[in-house]
């Protein structure tokens, strides 16, 4: 599977992105600079995570304008897998691809940690392989990832099933405790409708290979082997 | 035009050898020039004689002191590029800013050489926090400047040292160093050595913000600061990245012939040092420099450190292609100059020469020998023992005392995993392991320690290697490199510069008697508090990269499971001078100095590194700040578990219990292991003084000596008083 990895100007998990998905057999990722015309002949798209335009502005407000969406949003129409990690996800709210807002977080801090997230829906291309309530060790790492939307988008995330994955702790309890930004009801990710395009704060290409992990996690390799195949 | 128009940093005498190394009295440019580079900051003319005592060489030494970055051969092809870099007197006044241009400025060293930056490291020294909301509000706007810069470039911060006295109040210490990557072949050197290449100026543009930066920082900070906030320069982290990332996709293309970052001096800076290291001249055309602003003179020009700039040579048949790449990029990029072969700086504006300077005579600052005694105050020390406290008391303070506390509301605001190469990260080991592209691990860490530095600058200089190197050794890597920090006063003063001149000696004769090469460094004088007139405590700082080839086993400082045995190697004796615990008691200015025995720290870290290797040890933390009890208590956090730890098998000299616990002496390490009898016979056979103390078990440290109780303490407890103590102080 072709996978595009878009890089932004600012992008800075591009090349880690890349680097992590060579890793995992069958899927054969590519840098794809965001000026350039052929995202579209990818079979999926991930945008990495970074500080796309230096996030001037508005956390990826700029980069959701660049002529790399009108693509994306074209894969997303034809049901091609999209994942958005950290400013990527940042990016597809900005875009509209994904509802709600990614608000600065509650300690006006930067918090780079690790953390435990439960996986709340297998429908999404990236979640097929895992069991639900399966809970993932990843580490985060951001200024900006405390989720909002209105009581009524929030309601309908909820009721389709949209929340994809939620802060909780080791044993998959969801607590306050648990969760590091004060994002709502520990969203730390969502889908769209049909549950192609994903955006998650966690970054799962950190958690590929147990070397880079305290505990010798690999639950990232989860969410992109995933996109090979499993029930939908 | 004299230089009576212009405010200039220069002495009589300085002045004086410029007009007879010139020949006739230099325009303003030149002067501003002159100035710029003959700053303390530029030119090391008080440090420089001094510095030669480091020894330098060595068998993994490809580039020592003398350019951007010092560079160590880490095998197979691949360097590692080493630099560190302070801006106290920017983050004095700006604090934000400050400490985020001093992390922009040592990104561009370690480029400029045409690697990679993959690693930071950050020195920080602030007042107290507990008591100073001046020093809060700088320790809370460096931190953040640091994370906002570094996590935006996606270069990780994977380690650090922070340290609070009073001494640092008003004038804080940002210390900030990275470590690059690189291929041998790829190294790219400052210099511009063949006439006729272009001069190409790339990145931000040149405005009015940070003019005379390094005069700046060559004089001590006045009451007045607050109206340099001027001389600090802007910080811009995405034209950073932009500039990243097309010159590393530039240095692939082979045609980059010198690279030059403008830190410091600015233009003046950059444009002497290509051409005196190459031994040409260049003839740079002012009007071609992308300016901010319209009207700016040639002297602002020269001399403003605008951030986020670089200098390269590239020859005028082959610049095309790395043209090409900065400007998909939009990196802005202008030739500005040429090459020549005349020795000389050549400045113009249209049809007028500007200045026109040997680049021989601008890099040349005369030394000075300053004059230096050993201060009064050594003499004049009390020999009368602190009354001691209760122990448990004491070491629940210290384990949350801000020099021991958990560092964690600080590395939580930093991204120490892009990148994807930290196999170590901050609060996890003793020193961060970074992860080489042939299969090794690069280990890092820097110390130092004020307190013991002032009472005793010889061993106290010493004592930061020797910290640094066990903090390496203990995550099983060899020391290979280090680079060197010296923070002083204003050198004029006799007694600063003694101990300038002593804390040299001690950090030249460790490295030469365990065989670390000195590959950099950097010299910060005028670090004075403007308020009380008085200097900084001596602040040598040491950071240390290890090398770990082959590496199966997990290093972690956390007592790993009920039952394994808690060895104690190495001898505790009565150096409790500049100790945590004498600052808990309020006595600073009691005991002696923890010195250093380098022979026998080169055998102790050959036999530590080989048990963790050979993987029978287990948890290994090496003992500092706080002493044993606090080594103690930070392996029973980091795993959960308490131990039982008889105190009298402590191979120590120290007579009273609070001796032995909190005395700071070097050359020990606290490790667990299940195979105590192999490693006894390990430690027997190099005659290392060692004992086996205890048992990991229960939830609860529990101390004896003998049968007599010392004390007993729940994990739980010292968790709460280790981990949150600096966000309580912070965030209330």
């Amino acid at each position: 599977m072709r996978v595009g990895v878009v890089r932004f100007p600012g992008s800075n998990c591009d090349l880690d992105t890349v680097a992590t998905l060579m890793g995992i057999r069958g899927l054969s990722p590519k840098l794809v600079w965001h000026e350039s015309d052929e995202l579209g002949k990818f079979d999926a798209v991930v945008l990495p995570g970074g500080f796309s335009f230096g996030d001037y502005l508005r956390a990826g407000s700029i980069a959701a304008r660049s002529p790399a969406l009108s693509a994306i949003r074209r894969m997303a129409d034809e049901g091609k897998p999209v994942l958005g990690v950290c400013n990527g996800f940042q990016i597809l709210v900005e875009a509209g691809l994904l509802p709600g807002a990614l608000l600065r977080n509650l300690s006006l801090r930067f918090v780079c940690q690790w953390v435990s997230v439960r996986v709340e829906s297998r429908r999404t291309p990236f979640t097929a392989l895992a069991r639900e309530g399966q809970v993932l060790r990843m580490p985060i790492a951001h200024g900006e990832g405390r989720y909002y939307a209105s009581d009524e988008q929030l309601r309908d995330l909820e009721r389709s099933h949209r929340v994809v994955f939620r802060y909780s702790d080791g044993s998959g309890r969801v607590v306050d405790e648990a969760n590091p930004t004060g994002t709502l009801g520990n969203i730390a990710g969502i889908s769209n409708g049909q549950g192609n395009v994903v955006g998650l704060m966690p970054h799962p290409e950190r958690c590929c290979d147990p070397a880079l992990s305290p505990w010798g996690s690999t639950d990232g390799r989860l969410i992109f082997e995933s996109l090979l195949g499993g029930d939908r | 035009m004299g230089p009576g128009t212009i405010q200039l940093g220069l002495t009589a005498e300085e002045m004086a050898a410029v007009r007879q190394g010139l020949g006739r009295e230099p325009n303003e440019t030149e002067w501003s020039i002159i100035d710029a580079e003959w700053s303390e900051h530029s030119s090391y003319k008080s440090s420089k004689a001094l510095l030669r005592l480091f020894p330098t060489a060595g068998d993994r030494v490809v580039l020592g002191p003398g350019y951007d970055a010092g560079v160590v051969d880490v095998g197979d092809g691949y360097v590692v590029t080493l630099h560190i870099e302070s801006h106290n007197h920017p983050s004095a006044v700006d604090p934000y800013g400050g400490a985020s241009t001093g992390i922009g400025g040592v990104l561009r060293d370690i480029l400029s050489m045409g690697t990679r930056p993959v690693a930071l490291v950050d020195i920080l020294r602030f007042g107290r926090i507990d008591r100073s909301p001046h020093s809060r509000w700088l320790f809370r706007n460096v931190v953040r400047g640091i994370a906002d810069y570094g996590n935006s470039v996606g270069v990780p911060t994977v380690a650090g040292d922070i340290e609070f006295d009073e001494s640092f109040e008003r004038n804080c210490l940002v210390d900030v160093a990275c470590v690059g990557l690189g291929k041998r072949g790829d190294l790219i050197l400052g210099e511009a050595k063949t006439p006729g290449d272009l001069l190409v100026l790339i990145g931000g543009s040149t405005g009015r913000d940070g003019i005379r930066g390094a005069a700046f920082a060559s004089k001590n900070l006045s009451d007045k600061a607050e109206a340099d906030r001027s001389s600090v320069q802007v910080p811009d982290p995405f034209m950073k990245k932009l500039l990243l990332d097309s010159l590393m996709e530039a240095v692939g293309t082979g045609l980059i012939r010198g690279m030059k970052d403008l830190g410091g001096g600015g233009l003046s800076t950059a444009l002497s040092e290509v051409a005196s290291s190459g031994g040409t001249g260049v003839d740079v055309e002012l009007s071609k420099v992308n300016r901010r602003e319209d009207d700016m003179s040639p002297t602002e020009i020269m001399t403003s450190e605008s951030q986020e700039r670089m200098l390269l040579a590239l020859s005028p048949g082959s610049s095309e292609p790395v043209l090409e790449i900065l400007r998909r990029y939009e990196v802005p990029c202008s030739v500005i100059g040429r090459v020549t072969g005349d020795g000389l700086l050549t400045l113009r504006w249209g049809r007028n020469v500007v200045a026109s300077l040997p680049a021989q005579l601008v890099v040349k600052a005369p030394l000075i020998p300053w004059p230096s005694r050993r201060p009064s105050r050594l003499d004049h020390r009390t020999r009368a023992k602190p009354r001691v406290q209760d122990v448990g008391r004491s070491i629940i303070s210290l384990l949350a005392s801000p020099n021991i506390a958990s560092r964690r509301w600080v590395y939580q605001q930093y991204d120490h995993e892009v990148g994807i190469r930290t196999v170590a990260r901050p609060g996890q080991a003793d020193a961060a392991l970074v992860r080489l592209p042939n299969g090794g691990l690069l280990a890092v860490k820097g110390d130092g320690n004020s307190a013991q530095s002032f009472l005793d600058p010889y061993n106290g200089a010493a004592g930061c290697v020797a910290e640094a190197c066990r903090n390496v050794v203990a995550v099983g890597a060899e020391p290979i490199a280090l680079v060197d920090h010296l923070q002083f006063g204003d050198p004029s003063d006799p007694e600063v510069y003694w101990s300038f001149g002593e804390s040299i000696r001690g950090m030249a004769d460790y490295c030469r008697l365990i065989g670390l090469p000195v590959v950099g460094g950097k010299v910060s004088f005028y670090n004075e508090d403007s308020a009380s007139r008085t200097a900084i405590k001596p602040s040598p700082i040491a950071l240390v990269v290890g090398l770990v080839k082959d590496q199966k086993h997990p290093v972690s400082m956390g007592f790993r499971h009920e039952g394994e045995s808690v060895f104690i190697v190495g001898e505790t004796n009565d150096e409790l001078g500049g100790s945590e615990y004498h600052r808990l008691l309020g006595r600073l200015d009691s005991g002696t100095v923890p010195r250093v025995d380098a022979a026998s720290d080169a055998v102790l870290h050959r036999t530590i590194i080989g048990l963790i290797r050979s993987g029978q040890a287990g948890a290994v933390h090496d003992c500092s700040r706080g002493g044993l009890a606090v080594a103690l208590a930070r392996m029973a956090v980091a795993g959960g578990r308490g131990a039982s730890v008889n105190l009298n098998k402590v191979p120590s000299s120290a007579r009273r219990v609070s001796d032995l616990l909190f005395s700071e002496s070097h050359g020990r390490f606290v490790l667990t292991t299940d195979e105590p009898e192999r490693l006894e016979r390990a430690l027997n056979v190099r005659h290392i003084p060692h004992g086996l103390v205890g048992v990991v078990k229960g939830d609860s440290l529990r101390l004896d000596a003998g049968r007599t109780p010392v004390t007993r303490l729940d994990v739980a407890a010292l968790q709460r008083s280790y981990d949150g103590s600096i966000g309580r102080l912070m965030d209330g």
